[in-house]
């Protein structure tokens, strides 16, 4: 995964000239050349990218070139607002999304199983920007119940910026998290629905019913737990996803996170910031597998026990 | 058996005959969805001859009638039934060339990603060794990356490259690719293992004993035979590429406002919301939600009617 | 004294185009300590009785009338109470152990669950319970496998698992739903004998389904025979075998190969196809080899290993299917390779038709080593001369394409001039070689039955006019009235067309009547190869003693 990152910063590297970018057109030549050098973008390539990768590993991902400070800084100033975003999301969209998932797969029929499918049916549907606007119409146009953009008071202690803390910090983050988890928690739903409604049809499940095991036990015992094997997965991909769709959430409700600073550095080229970002995502995804992994391997006794089959 | 019956079916008869259409003519909201769509469809793509005004003709622009609300309001207009927007253009007019250009983009990432995902799918599954590796490492690898932030990262590089005033010609085909390329992963999995599934079957050894070329049984016998849920997958991500699309018009790294999509269209008009000129972006996202959501509909009943294993 | 009894029995499919009526009218009683065996082919409604006994009938079947009393007790009256009977009174055992028992729970966590919820034990109780439970049923060790997971477990011993958690709480009536069919011939006497011996023991009344009337002779004491829901007769199943009353009986026992000598044609009394033509039409077509006295197939040092390294960390284990095996086939002969799954028996196949290469070793076809072509053109002749016939019917017919697309392209592969009508008239003629009719032509795989299909795959293989028929199973995903049909046909087509024909399979009895030689297979290594009726007579290899001797045989039922 490492690998592929840095193979996506390079080609960042090459890509374009930052300084076209950065200065207007009536800046003179010796200018550019000026800038050029203070950025390092005259030695050779070889040496910029060795330069890039020791940097990256530093934390020090260079300057931005549109807001002419340094991006290890920005970030520092931007990363708990997204983390604290997506992890809220996270839990509300797992949270939810699995247990009406696991209502809706064991009692298929039944009027609140279809509401529930229809309205997840919708929620896939809704683009999450679109759902933003609406959420901000409603409640903070007409309702004006809820803050429509900002993270509210922050309490800043020492390395880390929390909103959580605080009653308008609070009331800020409802809105967005909503926003951001409503889309995966609909996806969510529809897996965990499918699965049981597999598992549930199995002759393992049907040997059980045949033993006479209670419908709560093959319900929640049997079921569920095989049910949830697939789930984690999904997991893990869900909070990847979670963070790239925190862009647009971020960018409508002017979030002030990383996404937020990523968008605008798409819109200027802003190279030093994306390969950031993209250091920062990979190493999410990284950090994903790895504890996905580990989940697999508590849960699945067929990864933990090896099969050493024996006949007798 | 079947055989006592010996007048043989043509394929109409034997199409109504089939399950599909027995579940189809079942299901309400199969057909309901799918007249929507036709009617969507043809209204977009012969939305000259449908619409009575030209948006894009700036001489029957009046700035005199901008923002001008739905008929149905106090100060409405009957010419203008959804209203007008800061320029004094149709709204419904605007909805339907936006919505052209969000199909289109649609159609075409998805017809795109969907030949890339099959021709790769199709050949890992059937060669498999280590090019059957290299693709699943990168089809893993792609999807774990988020599609957003796939097609943001395709358009930052594509920012770079282009200059600014080609980029907006080339601004479709930018999204397009984008899109597309973040989408194929899904294509290539399910047809890669659907491929594995066919591969197996006895009838692909009888092929390869008769002395069929391994071109012409991958393309001859298992691709027809996987195409049933390649096509499921191909009508839900046209749903997702149709967001995909908009979200990126939002972000304001898709289409550009010349040439306005749904996405655009919301866009524009949510600078308005607080003023109070609602319809100009609630218009446009009621449109598109409906245009997912039918989409979806008839994707969700595809995929009940078309997995066997699923039957209620 | 009948300890259940089953009265009017009738079960309903609503489907939508008709109602299956796939059980009617069922009338059983079964006393304790006797095993009812419960018989009939594919659809005839033998598990949908079964499974109506424990009310878990799948949607959208439903007990249209009847009842069921088990004792005293009316147990189809209340959905509750046949809950409260299940695993506690009536323990099942279903076909496949492989999918039988929960994977992420371990075998001692299934059955302490089991046993506290219908009888009243300590954890501990029940533990020992169930350990001594293990220890019956034949599980060694069974303290230490008691923390074992299912796929810990190899398929005969899950099988035994399964039993066990289907007597933990000492039910009075057993259902066994096929439980030996998934299961290799020498494990399956093993999981019938403990079944026999726990029914002694325990004094059970069970119902024992099958499909194979040599498992029916060897275990039950009377039988009932099932066709289309119907029961077309029940008795001892002595009488039964001996001298059924009913035709269909009398043609189900027909069709069932004989295990103690060789007969020249199976007697069929229900046809599946009608329109019998001896007359193999494709005859003036064909170039037909006379037959020399020559070896048409030597096969010398074969192995093949499985080098299953890239997908474990085990780098060690690389498993050899095939390991050092040499046999020759006579042109005009029908050899039988036979063995258990896992023996190497469709691996051969797969090698002599050229889907695998031998790891190493050699093939020669009329003395050409076909395992040295490389060359696809030099490889096409061969192909021509050598097809196959496969196992499963419903994956061997491309489901996409019309009969007639099916048989043409071999035809056109090989013969690409040949004119459309020509090749029209080929396609008719062996359709009706196969004893279906013209029309077969314009329909599509799904339109057939198995045994039909099977006849599609031999008209197929048939095309480009071989030399060499590889018959991998052929006929045992097949009921035994239709296996005994496409067995003749075979027969027919190897005499008329001068075919060589190697036949696998793991069916001795089948293999009796269709070979003239036999190689036995045991885990990739060649046991002995002799004529067929001395193998039966005089078998020399211990391995082939012990699969004569475990094989079902519905003869003993004479004993």
């Amino acid at each position: 995964m490492l690998v592929v990152s840095f193979v996506s910063f390079s080609l960042f590297n090459f890509v374009g000239d930052p300084i076209n970018n950065m200065v207007g057109e009536e800046t003179s030549d010796e200018e550019r050349a000026e800038l050029r050098e203070t950025l390092g973008l005259t030695d050779p390539i070889h040496i910029q990218f060795s330069r890039f990768v020791v940097n990256a590993s530093k934390g020090e991902f260079g300057i931005s070139y549109q807001l002419r400070r340094p991006v290890s800084e920005l970030i520092i100033e931007r990363l708990p607002a997204t983390i604290e975003l997506v992890l809220i999301s996270a839990l509300i969209a797992l949270v939810s999304g699995t247990l009406l998932g696991v209502y809706t797969g064991i009692n298929r029929k039944g009027f609140l199983s279809d509401f529930i499918l229809a309205v997840s049916l919708l929620g896939v549907s809704l683009p999450t920007f679109v759902i933003g606007i609406l959420f901000i119409y409603l409640f903070a146009v007409i309702l004006g119940v809820l803050p429509s953009f900002g993270r509210g008071e922050v309490i800043d202690i020492g390395f880390w910026t929390t909103g959580l803390l605080t009653v308008s910090g609070l009331k800020a983050i409802i809105l967005p998290s909503v926003t951001l988890s409503l889309f995966q928690m609909t996806y969510i739903i529809r897996l965990v629905r499918a699965e049981m409604m597999e598992i549930l049809q199995t002759d393992y499940i049907k040997f059980a019913r045949a033993r006479g095991i209670s419908e709560k036990s093959i319900n929640y015992k049997h079921a569920l737990k095989n049910g949830l094997i697939p789930v984690i997965t999904i997991a893990g991909i869900n909070i990847g996803t979670l963070v790239a769709f925190s862009i647009i959430t971020e960018t409508v409700f002017q979030w002030p996170g990383m996404g937020f600073l990523f968008i605008q550095a798409v819109q200027f080229v802003d190279i030093p910031i994306m390969s950031a970002y993209l250091v920062f995502i990979a190493f999410v995804f990284v950090m994903i597998n790895f504890i996905v992994d580990i989940l697999y391997y508590f849960i699945d006794p067929r990864i933990r026990v090896k099969g050493d089959v024996t006949s007798g | 058996m079947l055989l006592v019956d010996n007048r043989a079916l043509n394929s109409w008869e034997k199409f109504k005959d089939s399950d599909i259409y027995f579940s189809f003519i079942k299901s309400p909201t199969a057909i309901v969805s799918s007249i929507i769509l036709l009617i969507i469809f043809f209204c977009s793509f012969f939305v000259e001859f449908v619409t009575p005004h030209n948006p894009f003709d700036p001489a029957s622009l009046s700035l005199m009638e901008a923002f001008t609300p739905p008929s149905w309001t106090e100060d409405g207009m009957a010419k203008f039934i959804l209203g007008t927007d800061g320029q004094g253009r149709d709204m419904l007019s605007t909805i339907l060339y936006g919505s052209r250009i969000s199909l289109i983009v649609g159609f075409s990432a998805i017809i795109f990603s969907l030949i890339l995902g099959v021709s790769l799918g199709l050949t890992a599954g059937y060669f498999g060794g280590k090019y059957e590796m290299i693709v699943m490492r990168l089809t893993d690898v792609q999807l774990t990356v988020p599609s957003i932030l796939m097609a943001l990262l395709v358009d930052g590089i594509a920012r770079g490259i282009i200059s600014r005033e080609m980029h907006d010609e080339m601004a479709i085909y930018v999204l397009i690719f984008a899109i597309g390329i973040s989408e194929w992963p899904q294509f290539a999995r399910v047809s890669r293992a659907a491929t594995l599934v066919e591969k197996n079957k006895d009838y692909v050894s009888a092929s390869s004993i008769i002395g069929v070329s391994n071109l012409l049984i991958m393309f001859k016998h298992i691709l027809p035979n996987i195409m049933r849920p390649v096509l499921v997958i191909g009508t839900i991500g046209l749903a997702l590429a149709i967001i995909a699309e908009s979200t990126l018009s939002f972000l304001g790294v898709g289409v550009p406002p010349t040439t306005p999509s749904l996405g655009t269209l919301i866009r524009l008009g949510n600078d308005f919301l607080f003023s109070g000129e609602w319809w100009i972006t609630f218009f446009p996202a009621i449109f598109l939600v409906i245009l997912a959501f039918s989409i979806n509909l008839l994707g969700d009943w595809m995929r009940d009617t078309l997995n066997p294993r699923l039957k209620k | 004294m009948t300890f259940l009894k089953i009265s009017n029995l009738s079960v309903d499919y609503k489907m939508r185009k008709e109602t299956v009526n796939a059980a009617k009218n069922i009338n059983i009683d079964i006393k304790k300590g006797e095993i009812v065996g419960l018989v009939g082919e594919s659809g005839s409604g033998k598990s949908t009785v079964a499974n109506a006994i424990v009310n878990l009938i799948d949607e959208p079947g439903k007990v249209s009338s009847g009842s069921i009393l088990m004792g005293e007790t009316n147990i189809s009256e209340n959905p509750e109470t046949i809950v409260q009977y299940r695993g506690k009174k009536i323990g099942l055992i279903f076909q496949d152990p492989q999918t039988s028992l929960n994977p992420i729970l371990t075998i001692g966590e299934q059955l302490i669950e089991t046993i506290q919820t219908h009888l009243n034990l300590s954890s501990e109780d029940a533990k020992n319970k169930a350990i001594n439970l293990l220890k019956e049923v034949g599980i060694k060790d069974a303290e230490k496998r008691f923390y074992n997971y299912p796929h810990q477990f190899s398929g005969g011993m899950r099988q035994r698992v399964v039993i066990s958690l289907a007597l933990c709480c000492e039910p009075e009536l057993l259902i066994a739903d096929e439980p030996t069919t998934a299961l290799d011939v020498s494990i399956q006497s093993q999981i019938l004998e403990l079944i026999k011996r726990l029914t002694k023991e325990r004094n059970l009344a069970v119902i024992l389904i099958t499909h194979d009337m040599g498992v029916i002779a060897e275990t039950t004491d009377r039988v009932a025979v099932m066709k289309n829901g119907d029961l077309v007769e029940i008795g001892l199943t002595k009488q039964i075998l001996v001298e059924p009353k009913e035709k269909y009986t009398k043609s189900l026992v027909s069709s069932v190969p004989p295990t103690n000598k060789k007969i020249s044609r199976f007697t069929i009394i229900e046809k599946e196809n009608v329109n019998k033509n001896n007359n193999i039409k494709i005859l003036n077509r064909w170039s037909k080899k006379i037959i020399v006295d020559q070896n048409l197939i030597e096969i010398k040092n074969l192995s093949k290993s499985f080098d299953d390294s890239f997908f474990t960390e085990n780098t060690k284990n690389s498993v050899m299917a095939v390991d050092d095996v040499s046999l020759n086939i006579k042109e005009g002969q029908s050899f039988g390779l036979v063995g258990e799954s896992g023996s190497g028996k469709t691996t051969i196949a797969k090698m002599v038709v050229n889907l695998f290469k031998p790891s190493s070793g050699d093939i020669y076809f009329d003395s050409v080593n076909i395992t040295k072509i490389n060359k696809n053109k030099d490889l096409l002749k061969f192909r021509k001369q050598i097809q196959m016939i496969f196992q499963d019917p419903f994956s061997s017919l491309n489901g996409r394409l019309k009969v007639k697309e099916i048989i043409a392209e071999p035809i056109r592969l090989h013969n690409p001039d040949i004119k459309s009508g020509d090749l029209d008239s080929y396609i008719h003629d062996l359709l009706e070689s196969v004893e279906l009719t013209q029309q077969s032509a314009i329909r599509y795989p799904h339109e057939f039955s198995g045994g039909q299909r099977q006849r599609i795959s031999i008209a197929r293989a048939l095309a480009t006019q071989p030399r060499l028929l590889v018959c991998d199973e052929p006929t045992s995903a097949l009921d035994v009235s239709i296996q005994a049909q496409i067995l003749n046909l075979l027969k027919d087509l190897q005499e008329q067309l001068n075919l060589t024909i190697l036949f696998i399979s793991h069916d001795l009895p089948v293999v009796r009547q269709m070979c003239e030689k036999i190689a036995v297979l045991k885990d990739g290594k060649l046991c002995e190869v002799s004529e067929t009726e001395e193998l039966f007579k005089n078998p020399k290899h211990n391995y082939t003693k012990e699969l004569l001797k475990l094989m079902p045989k519905i003869e003993s039922i004479y004993n």
